[in-house]
């Protein structure tokens, strides 16, 4: 439903995007992660037929966003990053005039729908500059479902809202999901996780990984992360213990009582960690397993290629 | 087309809540009238300026030169500073159908204006006998309806190049006072005076059109510009997609 092939936008010398290339399927929901400045924007504005590409080439539904952008912009429904709405006009009328421009069959029917389906009944005759931020958020969500359009690009859906209404927003680009193509961008880990049938990781315009939240989280599963909890600790111990067979790395924490050592496959490395730091006269106060999560593996491909990358 | 019709429509109505449409209708009401009140009761009554529709016409080009472009400036560059146009450009709407209607909508609010405006010339016209020349007065009106026109055209142009409104109001300004006083530049009658002239907007309007004759040329002088005007617009608003 949506296909890139080296998409890369420069803003003047500047590269925002490189070489992108990635597919997303039919009724999937795909999630574009990655830190703030990391081209996610950049890429859903191209999709969303806003701005053309510097190169490379991306198509939706099948046409092309730069030599049949207006065939483009009839499927997609967009929410911009920070939703961008007039002041001057109530709800009803914002969704009319946007309905209008595209040409939505039986408007004032569909417009009350929608309305409906993002909670805002209560609110449609209210001017929209009045409106909180959560509340324009839904406005915004309301405008990209209008249309009823195959494929929905939501930029950072969930920013700005509470938590019960994320867990609406959520539970609602889930339904949606069933039915169409939804690539929605987020930095925040667990809702790649809980929504996402696929993930793209973006860092500094290039993606660094791609596949399932299962699969991503898998992939560090075999590398065990253990949590030390030592009274005090100092450089010599950090290092007694990095050297140990079958230890990969010692971190100390912020707040200073903990150490995160991350172990090669196929150690049990714990006995060894304890009797070293009994040996060098600390006290151990705690040895957990860290669970790995999409966040330990988010933040390990982007600090790699933040290494990687820098020019 | 229909989409431009919708913008049109949505930035005709928005003149009704917007404090600076309210702000240039009293400037222009106002001075309007002091300056035809003025004009009435010293100029007409001790016979020293002849009674025409032009006793109104005359200032109010000047109050038009000075106004439109606060009318226009925040028609692009609104959406741009705010960012909504963001979803007019995601929307399924050609670039040339958003400019266009742009300068509609602000058209029809000139428009409005200007037939509020015809309360002078009518008051003028009971006032003396046997009345005013009518065919002056509506090729006058004709001619004031052509320069807005042009000033629209123009500032709908310069308002797509900004994300600020104030400089593309600025900016138009200038650009129709260029426009405005460039004939007087051009003394003799040297090919490049020649051209210099006609680019002017103050020679259409007074020579022919304040004398109540409608010439083709002028006509299409203003027409013209107000298509280059928004040909470039709508190219601009393109390349804001490129930037």
């Amino acid at each position: 439903m949506i296909r890139t092939s080296g998409l890369t936008k420069y803003y003047g010398v500047h590269p925002a995007i490189r070489g992108l290339t990635f597919e997303a399927a039919p009724r999937e929901i795909l999630g574009f992660l990655g830190p703030n400045g990391a081209g996610k924007t950049t890429t859903m504005r191209i999709l969303a037929g806003f701005m053309p590409p510097t190169a490379g080439r991306a198509t939706v539904a099948g046409f092309d966003v730069v030599d049949q952008s207006l065939e483009v912009r009839r499927r997609v429904g967009y929410l911009p990053e920070t939703v961008p709405l007039y002041p001057d006009l109530t709800v009803t009328e914002y969704l009319t005039y946007m309905g209008s421009l595209r040409r939505v069959p039986d408007l004032d029917r569909r417009v009350e729908e929608v309305v409906e389906e993002v909670a805002l009944v209560e609110r449609s005759e209210s001017y929209v500059g009045n409106l909180s931020k959560g509340l324009r958020q839904r406005v915004g969500l309301a405008q990209a479902l209008l249309h009823k359009p195959q494929v929905l690009i939501l930029d950072e859906p969930t920013i700005g809202l509470d938590p019960a209404q994320i867990i609406e927003v959520r539970r609602l680009i889930q339904e949606l999901g069933k039915e169409r193509t939804v690539m929605l961008s987020t930095h925040i880990l667990s809702e790649a996780q809980a929504l996402c049938d696929r993930v793209l990781i973006i860092n500094k315009g290039v993606i660094v990984a791609e596949d399932t939240p299962a699969n991503l989280q898998a992939q560090l599963a075999g590398a065990e992360q253990l949590i030390l909890r030592i009274g005090s600790h100092d450089a010599a111990l950090i290092e007694a213990l990095a050297r140990l067979p079958g230890v990969a790395r010692v971190t100390a924490q912020p707040g200073g009582e903990e150490l995160r050592v991350e172990t090669s496959p196929g150690h049990d490395v714990r006995a060894r960690l304890a009797r070293t730091v009994v040996e060098k006269g600390f006290d151990l106060l705690e040895l957990r397993p860290a669970g790995v999560s999409l966040e330990a593996v988010f933040l390990q491909l982007t600090q790699d290629a933040a290494g990687e990358g820098d020019d | 087309m229909r989409n431009a019709w919708i913008i049109a429509r949505r930035e005709f109505r928005h003149y009704f809540v917007s404090p600076i449409a309210y702000a240039v209708a009293l400037f222009l009401f106002v001075v309007l009238g002091i300056l035809f009140y003025v004009n009435v009761s010293f100029g007409v009554q001790t016979g020293e300026i002849t009674p025409d529709g032009r006793i109104v016409m005359g200032p109010m080009v000047t109050l038009l030169l000075l106004t439109v472009p606060f009318l226009t400036m925040r028609l692009i560059a609104e959406e741009a500073g705010s960012g909504t146009i963001e979803l007019l450009l995601t929307a399924p709407v050609r670039d040339g159908e958003l400019v266009l209607g742009k300068w509609l909508g602000a058209m029809g609010f000139m428009t409005l204006l200007l037939a509020l405006t015809w309360i002078y010339p009518v008051i003028l016209h009971r006032m003396t006998t046997p009345g005013i020349d009518q065919g002056v007065l509506l090729a006058a009106y004709l001619g004031v309806l052509l320069m807005v026109s042009a000033i629209v055209g123009v500032g709908v142009m310069v308002s797509a190049f900004f994300r600020n409104s104030l400089a593309a109001g600025f900016v138009t300004l200038a650009l129709i006072l260029i426009l405005w006083v460039i004939g007087g530049l051009a003394s003799g009658s040297s090919g490049a005076s020649e051209v210099v002239r006609y680019l002017s907007f103050g020679d259409h309007l007074f020579d022919n059109l304040f004398q109540g004759v409608v010439d083709l040329g002028d006509v299409l002088y203003f027409v013209s510009l107000t298509v280059l005007s928004l040909f470039v617009g709508s190219q601009i608003v393109e390349s804001r997609r490129w930037r």
